[in-house]
Formats: C-alpha cells, sequence, structure tokens
C-alpha cells in the first residue's frame, strides 16, 4: 500500500511540474489548474498545522489539564476571538483591539532591534581602520567599503540641489548602486537556475531514473 | 509574422536551448571546479574551531521550495558539525522546516551510525513568532521548548541538561529563505545576546544579508545559494549533491551571459536600423 502511495505521490509531483512548466509556452488550464491546487493545499495545510503544533498544545491543551494555573491564557484566547469577529460586520469593530497590540508590540520589538542591529553595528562596521590589515586586497576592500557606504547614503540626501562639486559623491553613491543590483540580479539568476535545476533534478532522478 | 508572435517565439526557443543547456550537464557531468569564497571560509572556520561536545543551534528556517539551494548546505554543515563531535539542536521558524531537519538528520546520520538521539542531536519542532521566540530563548530555553518533536520533555533530553538560555549555545546556524530567519538570528542572538551566528541562504537573499558579514562580526559567514553549498562540500572534502549540480549552474550561466550579449547586438542593430 505504502509503495502504492508512494508511486501515486511521485506522478502527481511529475504531474503538477509539468502542468506549472506549461505556463513558459503559454497560460493553460493545466497551469491554472495546478496554481490553485497549490494555494488550496498551502492554505489548508498551513490551517491544519497551525492548530495542532500552536493551538493545540499551547492553549487548549493547558487550560484543560490544569485550568487555574493558566488562567492568564485566557487573555491570548479572548483576542484571538475578537480578532475573528472581523468576520462579521456588527462586531468588526472588536478586531481592532488585538491588531492595535499587534501592531504596537512588533512596532516596539522592531524599533529597538533595527535600530541596534541595522543602523548602529552598521555605522560601527563601516567605522574602521582602513589600513589595519597590511594586505592590499583589504585595504582596497576597506577604502570601497567606506567610499560606497558615504557616498550610496549621501545619493539619498535630497534636502539640497546636487550640483557642481557637491553632485560629485552623488554619481558615485549611483556606481556603487548599480555594481549592487548587478551583484543583485546576478544572484537572482542563480536562484531561479536553481530551482530549474531541482525540478530536472527531480524528473531525471526520482522519475526517470536516468542519474544517480 | 507579427512582431509579438515573433517575440513569442523567440522566448520559447530561450526556454528550449537553457532546458538543454542544464539537463545536459545533469546527464554528463563535466566535474567544473568551485573557487571557495571568503564567506564560506568564515562560516566554516566558526564550526571548525568550535569545541568538541558544544552544543550548536541549526535552525531550519525554510520549507521544501528551496530546498534544493538549502539543503545540501544543512546537511553539509551538519557533517561537519557532527565531524567536529559538536551536539545539535535542530529547530525550525518555519512549519516545514522540522520536516527538513529530519531529512537532514536522516541523511547525515549514516556517515554517524553512533551518533544517537537525545544524546548527540535533537530536533525540538517548529516555534511560531520568529524573533520573540529567539529573544525567548536568550531568556529561557526549557520554557520555549517544554518537549522535543517527539514529545520528551526538555529536562529528559540528555545533550540539553546544561543548555537553560542562548549562552549555554556555541553558535546558531540559521538555514533561511526568508523572514524569519538570518536576520532575526542577528539581531535577536548576536546583537542581543552574543551568540554568534552563521548561515545559509538562497541567492536572492544574499545580498541583502551580505552587509552583516562585517568588523562587528554579527555574521560569522554566509553561504548564498547552491555555489555557496558546493563551496561547502569542498571545504569538508565531500562530494554532495551542490558539487554535482554546479556544472549544470555554470553552463547556464554561461549561457545566459550569451543571450545578454545577443540581445544587445540586437537591441543595437535595430535602434541602427530605426534611425536609418
Amino acid at each position: 500500500m505504502s509503495s502504492f502511495a508512494g508511486t501515486f505521490g511521485l506522478w502527481m509531483a511529475v504531474f503538477f511540474t509539468f502542468s506549472i512548466f506549461s505556463f513558459l509556452y503559454k497560460d493553460n488550464p493545466f497551469y491554472k489548474f495546478a496554481e490553485q491546487v497549490f494555494v488550496g493545499l498551502s492554505a489548508a495545510y498551513w490551517l491544519v498545522y497551525l492548530f495542532y503544533s500552536i493551538m493545540l498544545p499551547n492553549l487548549f491543551t493547558k487550560l484543560l489539564t490544569d485550568f487555574k494555573g493558566n488562567i492568564i491564557l485566557l487573555i491570548p484566547a479572548a483576542l484571538g476571538i475578537m480578532m475573528l469577529l472581523r468576520l462579521i460586520p456588527k462586531t468588526q469593530w472588536l478586531s481592532r483591539f488585538p491588531i492595535a497590540i499587534m501592531i504596537g508590540t512588533s512596532a516596539g520589538i522592531n524599533m529597538v532591534r533595527y535600530a541596534k542591529s541595522d543602523l548602529l553595528s552598521q555605522i560601527s562596521a563601516t567605522m574602521i581602520n582602513p589600513f589595519a590589515d597590511g594586505s592590499a586586497s583589504s585595504i582596497v576592500g576597506n577604502l570601497l567599503l567606506i567610499i560606497g557606504t558615504i557616498c550610496g547614503v549621501y545619493f539619498f540626501y535630497f534636502s539640497k540641489k546636487q550640483e557642481g562639486f557637491s553632485a560629485v559623491p552623488s554619481k558615485i553613491g549611483i556606481w556603487f548602486l548599480m555594481v549592487s543590483f548587478g551583484a543583485s540580479f546576478g544572484y537572482t539568476v542563480m536562484a531561479r537556475i536553481s530551482l530549474l535545476i531541482g525540478r530536472l533534478e527531480f524528473l531525471l532522478k526520482d522519475w526517470l531514473h536516468v542519474i544517480k | 509574422m507579427s512582431s509579438n508572435t515573433h517575440s513569442q517565439t523567440e522566448r520559447h526557443i530561450v526556454f528550449l536551448v537553457l532546458l538543454v543547456a542544464v539537463t545536459l550537464p545533469l546527464l554528463f557531468p563535466i566535474g567544473w571546479k568551485t573557487e571557495v569564497s571568503g564567506y564560506a571560509r568564515m562560516a566554516w572556520q566558526l564550526i571548525d574551531s568550535t569545541p568538541d561536545s558544544s552544543v550548536v543551534v541549526f535552525s531550519f528556517d525554510y520549507d521544501p521550495s528551496t530546498m534544493t539551494e538549502l539543503q545540501p548546505m544543512a546537511e553539509a554543515m551538519l557533517y561537519h558539525a557532527f565531524s567536529r563531535n559538536q551536539k545539535v539542536l535542530a529547530m525550525a521558524l518555519w512549519p516545514q522546516g522540522v520536516q527538513m531537519a529530519d531529512q537532514a538528520y536522516a541523511k547525515v546520520i549514516k556517515s554517524f551510525p553512533d551518533k544517537k538521539y537525545g544524546v548527540d542531536f535533537v530536533n525540538m519542532g517548529y516555534k511560531i513568532a520568529g524573533i520573540v521566540t529567539i529573544q525567548s530563548m536568550g531568556k529561557n530555553m526549557p520554557e520555549v521548548f517544554p518537549t522535543d518533536e517527539r514529545g520528551t520533555k526538555y529536562a529528559d533530553i540528555p545533550m540539553l541538561k546544561n543548555v537553560k538560555t542562548l549562552k549555554d549555545i556555541a553558535y546558531a546556524n540559521s538555514l533561511s529563505s526568508g523572514t524569519p530567519g538570518i536576520k532575526e538570528w542577528v539581531m535577536a542572538a548576536h546583537d542581543a545576546y552574543g551568540t554568534p551566528v552563521t548561515g545559509g541562504t538562497t541567492a536572492v537573499s544574499a545580498p541583502g544579508l551580505l552587509p552583516y558579514v562585517n568588523s562587528q562580526r554579527q555574521l560569522n559567514g554566509l553561504l548564498g545559494g547552491l555555489k555557496a553549498a558546493s563551496e561547502y562540500e569542498n571545504l569538508i572534502g565531500q562530494i554532495g549533491s551542490a558539487t554535482v549540480k554546479m556544472d549544470a549552474q555554470s553552463v547556464a550561466h554561461l549561457l545566459i551571459l550569451v543571450f545578454i550579449a545577443i540581445g544587445n547586438v540586437k537591441a543595437f542593430l535595430v535602434r541602427k536600423r530605426s534611425k536609418a
């Protein structure tokens, strides 16, 4: 039976792979079917998984086994129900409270973390002695880092019209930005080709068994 | 033939040639070598220099859609950690990361038959809330993980006897394809608790995370995409699935360069003709 299930699953995967690839020729019913099955399955998987791995152990089991000890859990439970009341037009306004708590908490946590990691640490990381490490490649790299960071940030300084001498750092900044966009594009191409390789490997290895 | 139909036909030719270019090296491997980058070497050094018996975290923050790139990294790094006799705590900030961890364990453990679940490695399962989970791990890990994926209580897992907070973890390794992932580990584990962090990510995400590999050591190296996975396999002396796939990747990249050149020449000729 497991062998049948395995074979059936394999052929389903092959069918859906070809259905998705068929979009490269043109939009068609097979592609649409595969797309909608994927969306539906993902939503169902998330719902079931979150219920069994989050709601059940963290809320229902705790309340059922030790109600008094976990009475504080009624607060998040109530907030969760209030969120669901968004589906009923008359009680929709109640969902604003859990949303407000979520936004406030997220903003509070992220503000501190981002200020430390993305602002202060990044500024500190640029404040380096470019000549500390004696090697030529390291010195060039450090100088590029410092010049690129300053000129890149300067490009986004809009409070004064950038003309004449003051436009020079901005133009250098554009070059650094262009190089970074090129690198991002290169990485994106690599990622997309990797996905194609993954699917082809599945077809050639798991389905056709022509490669080991 | 209208220009629209002509353009469609050209697209189909590009797809077809790309398909052939990727398929042929998979069928007939070329064996091209990959240079090891400084970023991959940094990640390798962190794992290699971590003492025996240290407890380390492997966070599987991805799902099957990106396993082509991330699973080879996970397996190579796990192999390296096991070969250095480190005790691995696997967890996931993505629901399907749990299965990814199980698959990686199942494959790598074949090379280390003496390793025992609970003593040398463990899977603590999926935890919701991303950065909040990591912050909580910095305060009280048994509270974050009441049981492992199999239902064993935290206190009954031998390898976690002396592990109470992130401070007891030698390093955290996040294999991530988005949010939550490496960024959250850097922010909460390294920048808040000083735990060294390394990781691997998809090629698409790599440029956004590279700034964290800096003089502040927010991130100790980074593996970006399939190429970096093959670099890591090279560093540990293993020919894994990433190394095998790199031939196809390299041929595809060369082909895309040729397409870009052809596209530019064509655009140049069209512009010249329209001016004449």
